[in-house]
């Protein structure tokens, strides 16, 4: 029993709903979410060193043991995961300070905000099915909110498409849970696993493990990525920059958990599906990303390549594989908010996102678009930054497990994404000056710290990578060994340790 | 702008009572019975919903002033409060106690903490079902 894992949960939820009780103060809501954000973060260091002491840190909430109570579980892998989410949610509020506007601010935006961090937090915590479900929703529904704030036409329309996506999705993982509740009789990830591997995965269990891939899937942008695009573009940037971020990592997440902790007795079925949608999801989406001369277009296809890549490292599940993709998983976090900041920034300058009417803007901005050139290379995966450590791993792991091909896209569409984005960064700050100073639209002034943060933490990512290498191995392990986390969540109950 | 509902404004207040009446009868009985604060609160939702049908929003906002969105974020507030009371005595989050205590009226009575919890649930049910029905009924 460990008080400490529910934190991350708890700290953000609570401070929500104090915001809603006190909605006047825009001072304090600032600096009230903000502290929120810290708190859960400095908690996510705190699991880390716990686990990296003591091994799976575990609550049964409650006090009920595992397969009848709610577990809340904290591994290596969502501690990573919860505190590159905290370090990214407390960035992005840093931007959305500047650029939100009192309007929204007056409208509930930071409880929403917190909501969604207590979502994201919840849903890499949980360790009981539907509960996951139940973090979902409690994600989506500030996403929507989120997405809808402000209520600009272009807002409204894409909102529709992404709610009825997300419900239509939302229902489908219910019916999953209900299928694989009838077949086993119990939703604690732990005991699922235990019980899987007592029945065989048969074909039936292979039929609803693929359910959970649609679903997931659709959550995640892994091939389902037709409502991405639009959805993620419509929201101020702030708010683009942290759903980029955030929310399909949490369906990678669950693909995560659900593949290598209950359904990885047929991986060449199962697996070999995931390496095949991961590949289509990279070409896809890098066809998308060099297609566009939109800087949101381009940025937001973007987003769906990294989630094909991060699958082909499951796909692989080999060590490297996994390694590769808890690494590139961090980093991508990191980067796609920082790259949408950039852009969301550019397009606030020049009042227009149409690559063709931008031009020259370095001279005006050195700064930004030194910062932009820098995650362009750490976006492809360039050495000394942050992507090159975690495409070499996932790369390594596709070869050893014979999917050359899924490497060979792999490679093949970091080309195109250097492409798509070195095609921004030409356009847009090469050339000649054609808007001077006093005719922007308006000023990069205090947006450009938080960019600068994340884009310091890139490079120390890059360069500092040893320093997490120990975790990222045992979380790698994790991942690897179901039977470390079913001995963490069932093992407690079973012996007492109260 | 209503017409003259004298019938409607009479029934009300006799019917209010009985509706406010049921839904406490509900959320107590939540542990033993069907019932408890989810459609506990609903019903007491369903009353006010009667009041502002038969008699205009002012009036009654002007009886009962209370802001409902503070309503229901002071109800999941209380519920996560009482989730974590356990945590300050070194129980799991969400733990809850129980105990037989001797009531003036009542006799021996059993007190849980879970009631506190199903009390939060009631007021996030009636705060998000008042302001639902409120802010869509607002003019523009």
């Amino acid at each position: 029993m460990n008080n400490l894992v529910i934190m991350p949960i708890i700290i953000p939820l609570l401070a929500g709903l104090i915001l809603i009780l006190f909605s006047k103060n825009i001072g304090f809501q600032r600096f009230f979410s903000a502290s929120a954000i810290l708190a859960s973060g400095y908690v996510a260091v705190i699991l880390l060193q716990q686990i990296k002491g003591k091994g799976i840190q575990v609550l049964q909430a409650g006090g009920w043991e595992a397969p009848f109570g709610i577990s809340i579980v904290a591994d290596m892998f969502s501690a990573l995961l919860l505190l590159s989410a905290s370090i990214v949610a407390f960035f992005c509020l840093m931007y959305a300070f500047k650029s939100i506007g009192r309007e929204r601010e007056n409208h509930y935006f930071y409880p929403f905000y917190l909501f969604l961090i207590t979502g994201v937090n919840g849903s890499f915590l949980t360790g009981d099915l539907f509960n996951l479900f139940v973090c979902f929703e409690v994600m989506l529904i500030s996403s929507y909110v989120l997405l809808s704030l402000g209520g600009t036409r272009i807002q409204l329309r894409e909102s529709i498409k992404y709610v009825l996506i997300n419900v239509l999705s939302s229902s489908l993982f219910l019916i999953a849970v209900a299928y694989l509740y009838a077949m086993l009789g119990t939703l604690n990830f732990a005991h699922l696993s235990l019980r899987v591997a007592d029945a065989g995965q048969d074909g039936l269990l292979t039929t609803v493990a693929l359910l959970f891939l649609i679903v997931f899937g659709m959550k995640a942008a892994l091939f389902l990525f037709f409502w991405l695009p639009g959805s993620y573009s419509a929201p101020p940037t702030a708010i683009a920059a942290i759903f980029a971020a955030l929310l399909t990592k949490v369906g990678i997440y669950a693909l995560f958990r659900t593949f290598t902790l209950v359904f990885y007795h047929e991986p060449q079925i199962t697996h070999f599906i995931i390496g095949i949608l991961g590949a289509l999801t990279m070409i896809l989406g890098a066809i998308g990303a060099i297609a566009y001369w939109e800087i949101k277009k381009i940025l937001t296809y973007n987003v769906i390549v990294g989630v094909g890549f991060i699958m082909a490292g499951l796909a692989s599940s080999t060590h490297y594989g996994m390694m590769g993709s808890i690494y590139y998983l961090i980093h991508d976090i990191l980067i796609k908010a920082l790259i949408i900041l950039l852009g969301g920034t550019i397009i606030y300058i020049m009042g227009t996102s149409k690559l063709k009417e931008i031009s020259g803007l370095i001279r005006n901005h050195p700064f930004l678009g030194w910062m932009f050139f820098i995650a362009a290379l750490s976006l492809a995966g360039i050495p000394p930054l942050s992507g090159f450590l975690g495409k070499v791993f996932i790369t390594r792991g596709t070869f050893e497990s014979e999917y050359y091909w899924l490497g060979g896209i792999g490679l093949f569409t970091s080309l195109m994404v250097l492409y798509s984005i070195m095609k921004i960064f030409m356009n847009v700050f090469w050339g000649e000056t054609n808007v001077s100073k006093e005719m922007e639209k308006g000023t990069a002034k205090g947006l450009v710290l938080p960019i600068a943060g994340l884009t310091g933490l890139t490079i120390t990512l890059g360069i500092g990578a040893e320093g997490i290498a120990e975790s990222v191995r045992i979380a790698a392990d994790g991942l690897l060994n179901p039977s470390l986390y079913i001995e963490a969540v069932i093992g407690e109950s079973q012996f007492g340790s109260k | 702008m209503i017409p003259n509902d004298v019938i409607l404004r009479s029934v009300t207040k006799a019917a209010i009572v009985i509706i406010f009446t049921f839904s406490i009868y509900l959320f107590f009985g939540g542990h033993h019975n069907p019932g408890g604060g989810f459609i506990g609160g609903l019903s007491v939702a369903s009353g006010l919903v009667l009041l502002y049908l038969s008699f205009d929003i002012e009036t009654v906002s002007k009886n009962i002033p209370v802001d409902f969105k503070k309503v229901a974020a002071f109800g999941v507030l209380l519920a996560l409060l009482t989730g974590m009371s356990s945590l300050f005595v070194g129980k799991p989050f969400l733990n809850q106690t129980f105990g037989y205590f001797e009531l003036p009226i009542f006799g021996k009575t059993e007190l849980a903490t879970a009631v506190l919890f199903d009390v939060g649930v009631a007021l996030a049910v009636i705060g998000t079902a008042v302001t639902i029905i409120l802010s869509i009924s607002e003019d523009g």
